[in-house]
């Protein structure tokens, strides 16, 4: 008799844990996946200021410049539309993200303007960017496979239907061309 | 942490037993209580301003407005490794020294500070500062930070108590054995004696034995912290060559305290004790070995490296 009711309460108990567990799980993962969105606005936003802050000194370099500013256009354009095309999304972010690459590129090809003091803020200011939304990227698939694996894991999976835990999908790159290791031409130099 | 509380009763409550016993009466536990309440007070003040007395024992200065090219890095670095660690933008500190350290204090991932050293900025490259900087993160949400607070308050509470303790009850210790006059105690007349001596004893090292607990809560944190780096940036070769030249600029840390040693990267005391193996290196040390925190490191990044040449997708998803 105690014993069964013993027993009924540490399940009790952790069924609590269990279900709380799964529920603090799958709000850091909205949550991250919210960081990401955070990151990719404050891109949105800085770009136009470092453009202008380089404008004098990248004179020559006028199409690079521009494509940086027209992708820039285009991920706000995307994004304004709404949360629902996360492909469009992705496609228009990882377009800018080659857009940028290739101005960091041009920037590393002319050591001279590196010795200005405009163009070696922008280059901190561009990896520190890039950097952010990679390490957002980051903890968002950390955070999304934890949940991932507890909601599949034995024993925690029982209660998975009662939390309403679904699996998360993980953040990847869909453009073959970018998982390609990038080819930095130097012979210009 | 159960250490601790158990030895905190005996402070305070080992003292009463032995009275009751000694006297055969009074049974309301008043020393134990008093203390209880005057340690407690005391711990709480020293948590709230640990983190601050901390600072200000460093000299450091808060970075709020970033003049320089070094000094901005600092904080987007510092603002990258939030975002990755998941953790809210600590303060960041610099402490006006050329030996190259850094130390992360607060009370939890909410009110954080991260310190480092002028001489960290300058000779350490990006990927460097942010392995650095991402092992403090991982102390702030391990909760180090807080623990690490708590703990120096610990500390100091039993060091203030005792030295309270000692000046109240100077006239009284010569005669309390003789008090023994119940008759509970004279049956029980050596034990009661060994008692009082284990107790007198346990408040003359107390410091001692919570320090000690310190620094062995401190040492296993710092691995764990190395291992958190590598993982909010994926490169465990950087934290290594960090640990490296740390370590090959060999001159102490003079404005950091000993006090706050325990919160460093490394050793700021540049101690001889903190390169070797072996029991008294593991009770007195307050950092492991750095040669096998970067031993650990290096075999972290080759491992990684082998298995990004074997299969090549898995670097690309990062």
């Amino acid at each position: 008799m105690w014993v069964v009711l013993i027993l009924a309460v540490v399940i009790v108990f952790w069924v609590i844990a269990a279900y709380n567990g799964l529920i603090s799980l799958k709000n850091q993962t909205v949550n991250a996946f919210k960081q990401i969105d955070v990151q990719l606005k404050r891109r949105h936003d800085l770009i136009p200021n470092l453009v202008n802050a380089v404008k004098g000194a990248m004179d020559f370099e006028r199409s690079t410049l521009e494509a940086v500013i027209q992708a820039r256009n285009q991920a706000v354009k995307v994004n304004a539309s709404g949360p629902d095309n996360v492909k469009q999304i992705s496609q228009a972010e990882n377009a800018l993200s080659g857009a940028l690459s290739r101005l960091l590129v041009t920037v590393e090809r002319y050591p001279e303007l590196k010795a200005t003091g405009n163009i070696g803020q922008l280059q901190e200011e561009l990896t520190s960017t890039e950097n952010r939304i990679a390490f957002a990227r980051q903890l968002y698939n950390d955070t999304a496979t934890q949940y991932n694996t507890k909601q599949q894991q034995f024993p925690t999976t029982l209660v998975a239907g009662l939390a309403h835990a679904e699996r998360a999908d993980l953040w990847e790159i869909e453009d073959q061309a970018e998982r390609a290791v990038p080819q930095v031409d130097l012979s210009r130099r | 942490m159960l250490g601790f509380i158990l030895f905190f009763a005996w402070l305070g409550f080992g003292g009463d037993y032995i009275w009751a016993m000694s006297t055969g009466h009074h049974p309301f536990p008043w020393l134990g209580i008093v203390l209880s309440v005057a340690a407690v007070a005391i711990a709480w003040y020293s948590y709230k301003t640990g983190p601050d007395k901390v600072l200000w024992s460093t000299g450091a200065h808060e970075l709020t407005d970033p003049q320089t090219d070094a000094e901005q890095q600092l904080v987007n670095v510092v603002e990258e490794m939030a975002i990755a660690a998941g953790v809210p933008r600590p303060s960041i500190w610099i402490i006006p020294d050329d030996d190259p350290n850094a130390l992360a204090t607060g009370h939890g991932p909410n009110d954080s500070h991260v310190a480092v050293t002028a001489g960290l900025l300058k000779i350490c490259n990006r990927d460097e500062l942010q392995a650095v900087i991402a092992h403090e993160l991982g102390h702030v949400k391990n909760l180090d930070v807080r623990l690490m607070t708590t703990l120096a308050a610990l500390v100091g509470a039993v060091l203030l108590v005792r030295n309270g303790m000692g000046r109240m009850m100077g006239g009284g210790r010569g005669r309390l054995p003789e008090r023994s006059s119940g008759r509970r105690a004279k049956d029980a007349g050596p034990l009661l004696a060994i008692l009082l001596a284990l107790w007198i004893i346990s408040w003359i090292i107390a410091p001692l034995v919570t320090q000690l607990l310190a620094l062995a809560v401190s040492r296993r944190r710092e691995y764990l912290a190395d291992d958190m780096s590598a993982q909010f940036t994926r490169n465990p070769l950087a934290l290594a060559s960090a640990l490296e030249k740390i370590e090959s600029a060999s001159a102490p840390t003079e404005s950091i305290k000993s006090g706050a040693a325990h919160l460093c990267i490394a050793d700021p005391l540049g101690r001889r004790l903190t390169n070797h193996e072996g029991w008294l290196a593991d009770a007195l040390a307050t950092h492991p070995p750095m040669g096998m925190r970067i031993t650990k490191l290096k075999g972290m990044g080759y491992a990684q490296l082998k298995k990004e040449g074997g299969s090549f997708t898995s670097s690309a998803l990062g």
